[in-house]
This record gives C-alpha cells, sequence and structure tokens, in this order.
C-alpha cells in the first residue's frame, strides 16, 4: 500500500477545462471519496493515478515515486470501472483470474483459485463463476468489476462509481464491506462518487471537486461542519444547506453576501414567524418546506409534528455560515 | 377478435415468406445444380437438346479433367493388356489411353496458396491498421483512410498494363508471390474499412480494464481485442477469399505457368480433345468446394453477439 499525491495537476480537453491545478496528497491506508457534479474531474483525477491518461501539467506520485512516465501496469493500481467493463468473452471466473494471470503477476494456479473463491464468497458471486460475464444481471456484473479488483494487493485501489446501478439493499452491504476490506487491507482507496452517503460513511477523507476545482479536503466532519464555501456546503447535506441573503435574519458579518443554514442550524420556537408550505414525510425524516419573508427553504422536523400546510413557525439561525458575493467562507 | 400482433407475422405470412425464400433459393442454386450434373454427363449427354434431366451418371468429366490423353488405333488398344483401374477402362472406351496427369491439380494447389496466402496478409495487415485507425491518433487520418478507399474506385483492371510492365521489372510475372501481393493490395482497402467498423464498435474501456490488470498495449490487443474482433476477422477473411479465389482478369494476364491459377486454366480444358463441357463442369464443381468449405468453418465466428452487453452504454 502506498500514499498517492497530485500536485498541481491540470489537464485540458479542447476548450474545457477538466482538472485545474489539483493538489492533494492521499494518506497510506486512506479511504477517499471524491466527490462532486457530473462533470466535475472526479473521474479524470482517478484516470490521472491510473495512467489511462496523462496531466498537461502537474505531477503524480504513488508510494513517493513520481510515475509521470509509467504505463498503468508498472504502477500497480487496480480499478473498477464505472461502466464495467468485463471481458464479455470470457466467463466470470476468466474474469476475475485476468489480472492475477498477467505477465506483471503470473500467479501459481493454487493461489489463483483460492483468491478468486475468496472473492467471489464475499461479493456473493460465486454461484456465477461459470457463466458468460455478459449473462448477467447490471448488479452482478458491477460486483464481478469490483472483484476483479479485489483479487490483487495493488498500491492503491482506484474506484469510479463502483456502487451505483447496485440495489439499495446490496449497496448498503457493499458500502460496509468495501469499508471492512480496505480497513483489513489497510488498502489506500481512492473512490468517486456523486453519492454523498457514501462519501459520510466510508471516507477518511473526502475531496470536493467542482469544475476541475479541489474546492476542499479533509475528513467527512470536517468538510460538512466547516465548510470553505457554498459549493462545498452544497454538496453534503440531506435536504441541501439553505442559501438565503446574508441580512434575513438581521445583522450580518462585513462583506457576507449569502447566509447559509443546515437543518440543524434552524431553531424552531423561537425567532420571527414562517409559513409552513407543505410536511414532507419520507419516513426516517420529516421536511418542512417553510416560507420566511418571502424565501423558500427546507429544514427537518419532528416525525410526529402536528404541523400543517399554512400554521406559523418561529425560527432564527443558530450558529449559521456566511459567506461573501464570490462563495467564500467569511464566519 | 382474433389476436394481432405488429412483431409477430400471421402462420399465412410465414408460409408465404418461407415459399418465397426457396423459390429464390432454387432460382439462385439452378446454375450452381447445373454444373454439378454436368460434371457427371458423358459428353453426348452434356450438349444434348432438349437438356437431359435423367441421365446415367459416369466419371468420364473427372477422369478428363485429372488426366491427358492419347489416342491410339483399335489395334493397339487390343494388344494392350486389360485396363487395371476403373478410370482407365473408362478411357479406353474413346480409343485413347492415359498419358499422365493433368496440370489441374498444380493449378488448384497455386489457386490454394495464393488465394489463402493474400487472404491472410489482407486480413494481417488489415487488422493491424484498422486497430491504429480506430485507437490512435493517426495524423492526417481522414485523408489517409480515403486514399485507401479510392483504390477502389476504380475497376482493379484498370491498372493492368502498369502493373504488367511493372511485375515484369521486377521479375514478378508469373509467381506466387506476385500474385499473393497483387490480391493484398486489392483487397487491403476492403479489408481495412470493414476491420475499422468492427474494432470501432469494440469499447475502448476493455483495452483499458487489461492496461489497468498489468498487461502491455499489446498483450491487451491480442487478449482483449481480437477475441472480440472475430465475428469481423471472420467476415473480412470470407470477402477477401472470395475476391483472390475467384479472380479471372489479373490471373489470365499474370500468370501463364508456374503461378498459373485455376480460373484461367479451366476454360483451357475445352480446347484438349473437342468440347469437353463435363471436364470444364467438373473443374468448376471442385473449385467451388475450398470457399464454401472455409465460409462452414468460420460460420459460427459470424454470429454476432458475444460482443454486446458487459459494458454500460
Amino acid at each position: 500500500m502506498a500514499e498517492v499525491s497530485l500536485s498541481g495537476i491540470t489537464r485540458r480537453f479542447g476548450d474545457t477545462l477538466a482538472l485545474d491545478d489539483v493538489s492533494l496528497t492521499v494518506p497510506d491506508g486512506a479511504f477517499v471519496v471524491l466527490l462532486g457534479p457530473t462533470g466535475a474531474g472526479k473521474t479524470t483525477a482517478l484516470r490521472m493515478v491510473s495512467g489511462l491518461d496523462r496531466p498537461d501539467a502537474g505531477e503524480v506520485h504513488i508510494g513517493g515515486r513520481p510515475v509521470g512516465g509509467l504505463t498503468p501496469a508498472q504502477r500497480d493500481v487496480a480499478m473498477v470501472f464505472q461502466q464495467y467493463s468485463l471481458y464479455p468473452h470470457l466467463t466470470v471466473r476468466e474474469n476475475l483470474e485476468f489480472p492475477l494471470k498477467s505477465p506483471l503477476l503470473r500467479t501459481p494456479r493454487a493461489e489463483i483459485d483460492r483468491k478468486v473463491a475468496e472473492v467471489a464468497g464475499m461479493l456473493q458471486i460465486a454461484h456465477k463463476l461459470d457463466n458468460r460475464a455478459t449473462n448477467l444481471s447490471g448488479g452482478e456484473m458491477q460486483r464481478v468489476s469490483i472483484g476483479r479488483a479485489l483479487v490483487r494487493r495493488p498500491s492503491v485501489y482506484l474506484m469510479d462509481e463502483p456502487l451505483s446501478s447496485l440495489d439499495a439493499k446490496l449497496r448498503a452491504d457493499l458500502r460496509v464491506e468495501l469499508k471492512k476490506i480496505q480497513a483489513d487491507f489497510g488498502a489506500t482507496l481512492i473512490y468517486v462518487t456523486h453519492d454523498q452517503v457514501e462519501a459520510m460513511t466510508m471516507a477518511t477523507h473526502v475531496g470536493v471537486l467542482d469544475q476541475g476545482r479541489l474546492l476542499q479536503f479533509g475528513a467527512p466532519r470536517e468538510v460538512y461542519e466547516n465548510p470553505v464555501s457554498i459549493q462545498a456546503a452544497a454538496r453534503l447535506g440531506q435536504p441541501r444547506i439553505n442559501l438565503l441573503p446574508a441580512d434575513l435574519f438581521g445583522d450580518a458579518p462585513p462583506r457576507a453576501a449569502t447566509i447559509g443554514l443546515r437543518p440543524e442550524q434552524i431553531e424552531q420556537g423561537a425567532g420571527a414567524d414562517s409559513t409552513v408550505v407543505r410536511v414532507e414525510r419520507l419516513g426516517d425524516q420529516t421536511r418542512l418546506h417553510l416560507i420566511y419573508r418571502d424565501h423558500a427553504l427546507v429544514t427537518v422536523t419532528d416525525p410526529h409534528t402536528p404541523l400543517g400546510p399554512g400554521d406559523l413557525v418561529p425560527i432564527r439561525p443558530r450558529q449559521p455560515f456566511y459567506f461573501d458575493a464570490a462563495g467564500a467562507r467569511v464566519a | 377478435m382474433s389476436g394481432y400482433s405488429i412483431t409477430e407475422p400471421s402462420r399465412g405470412q410465414k408460409r408465404l415468406a418461407g415459399a418465397l425464400v426457396i423459390l429464390y433459393a432454387v432460382i439462385t442454386l439452378l446454375p450452381l445444380l447445373w454444373i454439378v450434373a454436368t460434371g457427371f454427363k458423358s459428353p453426348s449427354d452434356a450438349i444434348s437438346y432438349p437438356p437431359k434431366l435423367v441421365f446415367e451418371p459416369t466419371m468420364e468429366g473427372y477422369v478428363n479433367l485429372f488426366t491427358t490423353r492419347t489416342r491410339v488405333t483399335p489395334e493397339t488398344l487390343a494388344e494392350l493388356p486389360p485396363p487395371d483401374t476403373w478410370y482407365d477402362a473408362i478411357v479406353r472406351k474413346y480409343d485413347m489411353v492415359i498419358a499422365g496427369p493433368s496440370r489441374y491439380g498444380e493449378r488448384f494447389l497455386n489457386s490454394v496458396i495464393i488465394g489463402f496466402g493474400s487472404t491472410f496478409l489482407s486480413v494481417f495487415l488489415g487488422t493491424i491498421a484498422a486497430y491504429a485507425f480506430s485507437r490512435f491518433k493517426v495524423p492526417l487520418k481522414d485523408d489517409l483512410l480515403f486514399f485507401i478507399l479510392s483504390t477502389r474506385m476504380m475497376p482493379p483492371i484498370a491498372v493492368a498494363i502498369p502493373i504488367f510492365l511493372m511485375y515484369r521489372e521486377l521479375g514478378l510475372n508469373d509467381t506466387h508471390l506476385g500474385m499473393i501481393f497483387l490480391y493484398t493490395a486489392v483487397n487491403l482497402s476492403l479489408s481495412v474499412w470493414l476491420l475499422k467498423g468492427f474494432i470501432d464498435e469494440i469499447p475502448i474501456e476493455y483495452e483499458e480494464a487489461a492496461l489497468i490488470d498489468g498487461y502491455t498495449r499489446f498483450q491487451a490487443f491480442r487478449k482483449v481485442v481480437l477475441p472480440q474482433a472475430a465475428t469481423g476477422i471472420a467476415s473480412t477473411a470470407i470477402f477477401c477469399l472470395i475476391f483472390a479465389w475467384n479472380e479471372y482478369a489479373f490471373a489470365v494476364l499474370l500468370t501463364s505457368g508456374t503461378a498459373q491459377t485455376a480460373p484461367p486454366f479451366i476454360p483451357t480444358i475445352i480446347g484438349i480433345g473437342g468440347q469437353d463441357w463435363p471436364a470444364v463442369a467438373a473443374g468448376a464443381t471442385l473449385f467451388l468446394a475450398p470457399v464454401l468449405v472455409f465460409t462452414i468453418l468460420l460460420r459460427k465466428h459470424l454470429l454476432r453477439g458475444i460482443t454486446f452487453g458487459a459494458v454500460r452504454k
């Protein structure tokens, strides 16, 4: 396992800047989740580490060694692709064996069989080993594709939205399983997703990307509780953070243009009145849609709330975030 | 109301379609059947009018195809010991004896060497060129591809005279190598274009996965791209073989002895001892076999479908 560092990575595709001077260090054994909307540069960042793509500027180090001139094979990385990329002419077993049989590893037969059986059991695909890779459901393909990475012990695992096409239960199971595997192996893992639950539950570090820039990098709780900008704040939290004019609730610090309120930063039962528009009962969460001085905001309330549309709720901010006109955090 | 569906044809429609297909097959196969039948007719049956549909089959055509014969006087024939083989017996009915084997075997072998040799070369070069055009940034890619295609825009025979002169200077006239090169050159444009289409269809993600899994670019090509391009390679090979196998004009022009292929040879049979249609038909029948066998051997690769479905679109 190894530390991975990116320094000043820039990559352009034509006129679009896919990565803009991105620097970050993934400590050895860390589980780093890169979070961001579609087109933020998450996958491009992974490809830079894997060696499938090269930066226009900047350097990648794996285990302290510059890997700029190395092929993906020489970099010793394993990757789970978003599109599965299972070899269609091979069976599930042959797909899982493929990396072990590579000229780099040349694993002995007994070892191959042991590892394939182990991974197949872990991912619950043991009964499908002799199926053709094309003859699987989407979820099974995705598990095989994860398995193809897990049969190896590379210096770093790269995963590109590996759980995106699984059903909710399997996704929850595999989240726990992946986290456990990573912890057991002490593996360094870089994981791309736009699912904040995955980010919050698995990551030791979260990197928030937007339009090719790394907005914030830190522990998930830190990114959640202490966002550096509007964009970073908006990536985490369900329901999304409410962004309102800074002076809506009275005095605001100098230069502040926007006030950011997560549900827990809205105190109910004190302050000025807001009107309930809708009560949304999601089961585990009950959301309150409010209008406060002509601005809509969403917060969370008690599941057994007696409130209904038209009722008045007094609210006031509690330790809110303030951002300046450019979106940077000021308080 | 009876069941009605847009996709499922009714029983009557299916029968009609089946009947049409069979009718079409019969019409297209009729000339082929004629050739095969003529090969087993006696020379007189072959030219009788109206044509004989029922006749007594004989191997005369095949014997004449593979042998050269000399006419002898009835007295000489009577002095000979009785024929010791069935084909000797057939020949003696016409006051002839077998003088030796004909050139058909050699010409057939030439066709095999040149046909399969040029097919292999076309497909081999076509595959690597198509891979490069499909995957790499080739300068002037579109112009090059158009240039390659443009070699197909005239009939190949239009350049017969320059090629004849070039080949004479290079000493390639009437050589196996010369014919293999020529047919490869003609087939290559088809091969590159066909195979590029097939390779374009193979998502690049498979190769990327193989690169990550510890393989080099070339190993990824061999282990991942080639198996998936099998359909394209098989169908391209069949097209190339059919052209090289059947080519007549260049073969007449550029070969006469050592490297002569079967197509220019078969018509010459007719001149040996009268109009020997059964021998010509026998030669043509045997000539059909290799392409047929080759196509049957490759037919399982012609079925599409194994390459689809493991990459999410």
